[in-house]
């Protein structure tokens, strides 16, 4: 028995927790928005996914969240491809989504939680989310911090081993930016993986342990933030960014 | 600043106004639906209401309909019946505005006489044949009002089931909420049955008070079991939800749902008897009506409430209001989306 256990671990610590795997995704109209994309994210890492608009980031998380299939290639959790397994240990923080209006804070949560087997409690994920001011507030009239602070929460409310979070911070003032860096980084102190897109370099620098950059849907770096900046020999991620990805306008 | 402030400007308007139609225009799919909706409207109310002016009085005939005048008469339209205790029955449930027996002479009668329509087409009999002997209904005659009844709940409960369950779907589509269900266990049939159940409470609590309410102002009682009626309610506000919900099913555009609604509703408020019955009516429009539920629906009402019917007597109603439930639901989740794009 104890031969079996070692040989588990020994499995565990080589299989990164998600593998992308030559991920295609071609859309009707020939458009080819990710182009063969390869990595593997780390347990317990923040994972960064970087790129301008339109480069095929919101396409590759979708495909990593397992609402988009993918035109070839595959993305592996644990090993295996994604299933019953992923969806119970995945927390997503969509970057459009919306929740019910009428329903308050506290409602929407334990909405929520029930939808699981297992989970935190929704007094725990009020709290870890900084929400215990605004449990019977309705949806509707949150803030944009605020609403982000409850999608949050409800990302988390499945206690997952992993959360997605696509643009979280898009339109919040400073003071809700960096309010919500500090739960990502509660959330990382949990050991939990998160896996972050963002168009804020100061975000992606402060929180990411390894970054992926995209542009028309391949890899064009890819590193720890330190490695990046030694490699390209860049002050920071943003001055890494514009040289990579040019300084014209995207669309 | 306060809008009001601001003073009007029909260059705004204008703007806005063109703004709305060239959305409206390019969302081809609504634009086909809400101008196709009016013209397959036009299409079926020339079917079924085109050709000669419409007869106004509805007159069972046993017998041969052969050199009696009263038959030339206009804006009658003549049935042939062929089983006496059925059309006499058709006469008391208002399905029939008169039963006119040619079968020997003097001719017979049957007409309810507290029916506006049988008084009048009665008199316009006796001027054409005024040896016609009137006949007693056995049992006690419907008032239209009553026959009616059940077709108006009837009516309400369809539009608060289809309209009301279909938009909710599709705003939660809209808005990115279905999106976000997607990502938890929750499977499609599990939110599909979700929201019927939800829209069946409400549906049953205002046809209830309707009923109650309603019906005692006109003074309806029904004559069947109330537990019976319950359940017709029940199963038909299941049949007709779940009919709403395999359009909602896939569409993100209220404007495109809101046409393709349309389409189901206006077949229902024409043929389903909620007004009027389609006896006399083409057998390929009885037929058509057989597949909308709401016609069982009105069938196994009337005859639990007018007739007393019992279980066994609306049997076939009951097992079509149930089984068209899981269709409709087994066709809405398979073909359900969660995402708009």
């Amino acid at each position: 028995m104890a031969h079996m256990i070692i040989d588990n671990r020994a499995h565990a610590d080589s299989v990164p927790l998600l593998a992308v795997k030559g991920l295609v995704k071609q859309y009707p109209g020939g458009v080819t928005a990710v182009d063969g994309l390869s990595f593997t994210v780390r347990e317990g890492t923040c994972f960064g996914l970087l790129g301008p608009n339109g480069a095929g980031k919101s396409t590759t998380i979708e495909i990593m969240e397992g609402i988009l299939s993918p035109t070839a290639g595959e993305v592996r959790y644990r090993g295996e491809p994604l299933g019953r397994r992923f969806q119970a240990e995945a927390g997503i923080l969509f970057q459009k989504t919306a929740l019910q209006d009428f329903l308050s804070v506290r409602q929407t949560l334990a909405l929520f939680r029930s939808l699981y087997d297992q989970g935190m409690s929704v007094d725990a994920a009020i709290k870890l989310c900084a929400l215990e001011n605004l449990v019977d507030r309705d949806n509707k009239k949150l803030s944009g911090g605020q609403l982000q602070r409850l999608l949050l929460a409800v990302a988390l409310i499945n206690d997952p081993a992993i959360v997605f979070l696509d643009e979280p911070t898009t339109g919040l003032d400073p003071q809700a930016r960096r309010r919500f860096w500090e739960l990502v980084q509660s959330i990382k102190a949990q050991r939990k993986t998160v896996i972050l897109t963002t168009h804020y370099m100061e975000e992606a620098q402060l929180l990411c342990d390894d970054i992926v950059i995209v542009d028309h849907g391949r890899i064009i770096a890819q590193g720890t933030p330190p490695q990046l900046l030694a490699e390209y020999g860049v002050a920071n991620l943003e001055e890494l960014f514009l040289k990579l990805t040019g300084e014209a306008l995207r669309s | 600043m306060n809008n009001l402030n601001r003073g009007f400007s029909l260059r705004r308007l204008l703007a806005v106004w063109h703004a709305r139609n060239l959305e409206f225009v390019r969302d081809r799919a609504s634009l086909i639906f809400t101008v196709g909706v009016p013209v397959a409207l036009v299409i079926a109310m020339g079917i079924i209401f085109g050709g000669p002016p419409r007869p106004l009085f509805k007159v069972g005939v046993l017998g041969p309909q052969q050199n009696y005048a009263f038959l030339h008469e206009r804006y009658f339209q003549f049935v042939p019946e062929h089983n006496p205790a059925e059309a006499v029955h058709a006469v008391s449930r208002a399905d029939l505005d008169l039963l006119l027996d040619l079968r020997g002479r003097p001719a017979r009668y049957w007409s309810v006489q507290d029916s506006p329509k049988g008084y009048v087409a009665e008199k316009l009999l006796l001027q054409a044949d005024p040896q016609a002997q009137r006949q007693p209904i056995t049992g006690s005659a419907v008032r239209y009002i009553d026959w009616l009844f059940p077709g108006v709940l009837g009516m309400n409960m369809m539009f608060t089931c289809i309209m009301g369950a279909g938009y909710v779907v599709v705003r939660y589509r809209k808005n990115g909420f279905l999106k976000r269900l997607s990502a938890t266990p929750v499977t499609a049939f599990e939110f599909l049955t979700a929201q019927v159940l939800s829209r069946l409470g409400l549906t049953l609590a205002i046809t209830l008070i309707l009923y109650l309410g309603v019906g005692t102002v006109i003074g309806f009682h029904s004559v069947g079991s109330p537990a019976l009626l319950l359940l017709i309610a029940v199963l038909g506000c299941l049949s007709l939800i779940a009919f709403g919900l395999i359009i909602a099913a896939r569409f993100a555009s209220e404007e495109l749902v809101g046409g393709m609604l349309n389409l189901l509703t206006w077949p229902m408020m024409l043929l389903s008897g909620i007004w009027f019955s389609l006896e006399g009516s083409p057998r390929w429009l009885q037929w058509l009506a057989q597949v909308l539920p709401l016609t069982h629906i009105l069938h196994a009402t009337r005859a639990v409430a007018l007739d007393g019917a019992g279980i066994g007597g609306i049997l076939p109603d009951l097992a079509y209001l149930g089984g068209t439930t899981l269709l409709f639901l087994g066709v809405g989740a398979l073909t359900f989306r969660w995402r708009s794009d």
